[in-house]
C-alpha cells in the first residue's frame, strides 16, 4: 500500500488489486475520515479528495495508514471467491440485469477464449458481479467478478457507435454502456433496464460496492419465469 | 429587478459569440459515479461576478469564450463582468468590465473580443435560472451534461440566487501577463519519470495549442520522458493535473477533465493558479514553478 501525493487536495493511495480496492472503499464509506470531500475508486488506487480548510494531507494519510490495517489479510487474492462483504454492507441491493445474449462479439469471442457461445452465456450469467468503479462516461460500471475464462484484451479498433444498453466484457470487467458512445469492449448482449438516468437520484443504478446479477432474457426482453 | 407576475426576468441570447455556456460550481461528490465536477474553469472569476451583483456564490452566469456575446436584456437588471477583459457596450454606451452596472429593460449588451485572456464571465443580479441537472446548471462539455451551449434566440430565465443588495463598487482583477507561471505540487505519479522529471518542466518553457478546451490545456514544448513504460490501470484525476500521455507532451486538466484516466500524472497545479491556467491561449507560453515547500514530498510506503 502507498499513499500517493495529488496537488494540495487530494491523496491518491495504491493498494496491490481490485479486491483491496473493494474492501477499502467500503471501509473508507463506512468511517470516513472528516474533512474527506470525495472517494472515487479506480483499478488499484481510490483518489481521497479533502478539504484544506478542514484537513490536512498528513492528518488524513495517518487516518488512512490506519483504515488500511490488515487489508493484505482480509482481501483475498482468488479473483474467483466471493467479493468482499464489509463493501456490501453500506452498498444498496443487488441490481437485476436482464440480457437478450445476442452480441455481435460472441463469435470473436468463442475464437478467442476456445469457449462456445452457450458457454461463455453460461459463465457470465453465473459469475458473482460487483461494481469495482465507474469511469470512462457518466454511469459506466466497471463490474468485476467476471469469471478468469472470459478475460480478453478489449477490441483492437473501437466501434465509433456502442448503442445503449449494450452488455460488454473486456479485461477484468463486465459493464453496460449506459448510453450511445464509442467503445472498444466486445459485446455479448443488450438490456432494456435503463442504467443511468439524470432524473432520478441517485443517476446511476450501478454505484460502488453495488452487487450485479445478469439474468437471460428471451428476444422480447421478457425474462422466463 | 422583480419583472410582472413576481418573474426575476428574463434575457434572449442574440447572438452567442464562438462558445457560451452557462455555468456555476459545478456538480461535486459525483465523480464515483463517473460524472466530473465540471463548472466554471475560471472558479475566481465566476465567483467575482457574483460578488458583485450580490448573488451567492453558487448563481449560474454565462461563460463566453473568446467574446462575441450579445444579450438582450428583457427586465431592468444589475449585470458584472469578469474574466477575460473585453470592450462592452451596453445600449450604445462603452462600461467597464469588474464592476456592477445597472440595466434598463430593453437594452443590448455587446462583449467584444477579448485582447487577453480567454474567458469572460457574464453575472447577473439572481443568476441564470435554467433547470438545475444533478444539482448543477453548468454545461459539462465531456459528459454533454447540463444545458445545451447558448444558441442565437435563447431565452434564459433569471432566478432569485442572491443575497443583500451589492456593496462593492469595482473589484481590483490582477492583470493578465504575457507568460503566466503556474505553481506546482507533486502528483501521483512523479516516480514513472526520471527522478529530475518535475524540475525539467519547470526550467522549459510550453505553449498553449489550438485543441485547448474546456476538458484540459495542451501544451507543446519538450517532451517529458517516461521511466516506466507499462501500461497505467485507469485511476481518478483531479483539476489541475498534469498528465503526460505517450506523446509526452503535457496537458493541464481543467473542469471538464474525465474523472478518470489512464496515463500518468506527474504534478497538479495548485487550485488557486487554476483560472490562470483556464485563461491561457493558444499561441501564449507558460511556465511552472515548483510550489515552495511542496514539491519535494515523494511517494512514501
Amino acid at each position: 500500500m502507498r499513499i500517493l501525493p495529488c496537488g494540495g487536495e487530494a491523496l491518491l493511495v495504491e493498494v496491490a488489486n481490485l479486491r483491496e480496492v473493494e474492501e477499502l472503499y467500503g471501509r473508507l464509506r463506512r468511517d470516513t475520515p472528516p474533512g474527506v470531500t470525495d472517494l472515487v475508486p479506480a483499478a488499484r488506487t481510490i483518489l481521497v479528495a479533502f478539504d484544506p480548510a478542514a484537513t490536512g494531507p498528513a492528518r488524513l494519510r495517518a487516518l488512512l495508514q490506519e483504515a488500511t490495517a490488515g487489508l493484505d489479510a482480509t482481501a483475498d487474492s482468488d479473483p474467483t471467491a466471493d467479493p468482499v462483504i464489509t463493501a456490501a454492507k453500506v452498498a444498496p441491493p443487488t441490481v437485476i440485469i436482464p440480457v437478450r445474449y445476442d452480441g455481435p462479439d460472441l463469435g470473436d469471442l468463442a475464437r478467442l477464449t476456445g469457449l462456445t457461445p452457450a458457454q461463455i452465456i453460461q459463465r457470465h450469467l453465473r459469475g458473482r458481479h460487483r461494481v469495482a468503479f465507474c469511469g470512462f462516461a457518466p454511469g459506466f460500471a466497471y463490474i468485476s467478478g467476471l469469471d478468469p475464462s472470459l478475460r480478453v484484451p478489449r477490441r483492437d479498433s473501437p466501434r465509433t457507435r456502442v448503442p445503449a444498453g449494450a452488455i460488454a466484457i473486456a479485461d477484468e470487467f463486465t459493464g453496460v454502456y449506459p448510453r450511445a458512445s464509442p467503445g472498444g469492449w466486445h459485446l455479448i448482449g443488450r438490456t432494456d433496464l435503463t442504467v443511468f438516468d439524470l432524473t432520478r437520484d441517485p443517476p446511476a443504478l450501478l454505484m460502488p460496492g453495488t452487487a450485479v446479477r445478469f439474468i437471460a432474457a428471451d428476444a422480447a426482453g421478457a425474462v422466463p419465469a | 429587478m422583480t419583472g410582472p407576475g413576481g418573474r426575476s426576468g428574463e434575457i434572449t441570447i442574440v447572438a452567442p459569440g464562438p462558445f457560451a455556456t452557462v455555468q456555476d460550481l459545478g456538480r461535486p461528490g459525483l465523480a464515483h459515479l463517473g460524472i466530473t465536477r465540471s463548472g466554471a474553469v475560471d472558479r475566481h472569476s465566476l465567483r467575482l461576478a457574483n460578488r458583485l451583483v450580490g448573488n451567492l456564490p453558487g448563481a449560474a452566469a454565462i461563460e463566453v469564450a473568446y467574446g462575441g456575446l450579445i444579450v438582450r436584456f428583457g427586465h431592468p437588471g444589475m449585470i458584472a463582468v469578469t474574466g477575460a477583459p473585453c470592450p462592452l457596450e451596453l445600449a450604445g454606451h462603452q462600461i467597464g468590465m469588474y464592476a456592477p452596472v445597472d440595466v434598463q429593460a430593453g437594452t443590448l449588451l455587446h462583449v467584444g473580443v477579448p485582447a487577453q485572456g480567454v474567458r469572460t464571465y457574464l453575472g447577473i443580479r439572481g443568476g441564470v435560472d435554467v433547470p438545475a441537472v444533478l444539482g448543477s446548471r453548468s454545461r459539462d462539455t465531456l459528459a454533454g451534461i447540463g444545458p445545451e451551449p447558448l444558441v442565437a434566440g435563447a431565452r434564459l430565465p433569471l432566478g432569485r440566487e442572491m443575497s443583500d443588495p451589492p456593496t462593492v463598487d469595482l473589484a481590483p482583477q490582477a492583470r493578465y501577463v504575457d507568460q503566466p507561471e503556474l505553481r506546482v505540487l507533486a502528483g501521483p505519479r512523479a516516480d514513472w519519470f526520471g527522478a529530475a522529471a518535475l524540475a525539467d518542466l519547470c526550467a522549459k518553457v510550453y505553449e498553449v495549442t489550438t485543441d485547448s478546451d474546456r476538458v484540459g490545456v495542451r501544451l507543446r514544448g519538450p517532451a517529458i520522458p517516461r521511466r516506466i513504460t507499462t501500461e497505467l490501470p485507469s485511476e481518478a484525476v483531479v483539476a489541475g493535473g498534469i498528465q503526460i500521455p505517450p506523446s509526452g507532451q503535457p496537458v493541464i486538466f481543467l473542469a471538464d477533465h474525465p474523472v478518470t484516466g489512464g496515463y500518468p500524472v506527474l504534478g497538479v497545479v495548485a487550485a488557486a493558479d487554476l483560472p490562470l491556467a483556464a485563461q491561457c491561449r493558444p499561441g501564449q507560453r507558460l511556465r511552472f514553478r515548483p510550489a515552495r515547500g511542496l514539491v519535494n514530498s515523494r511517494p512514501d510506503d
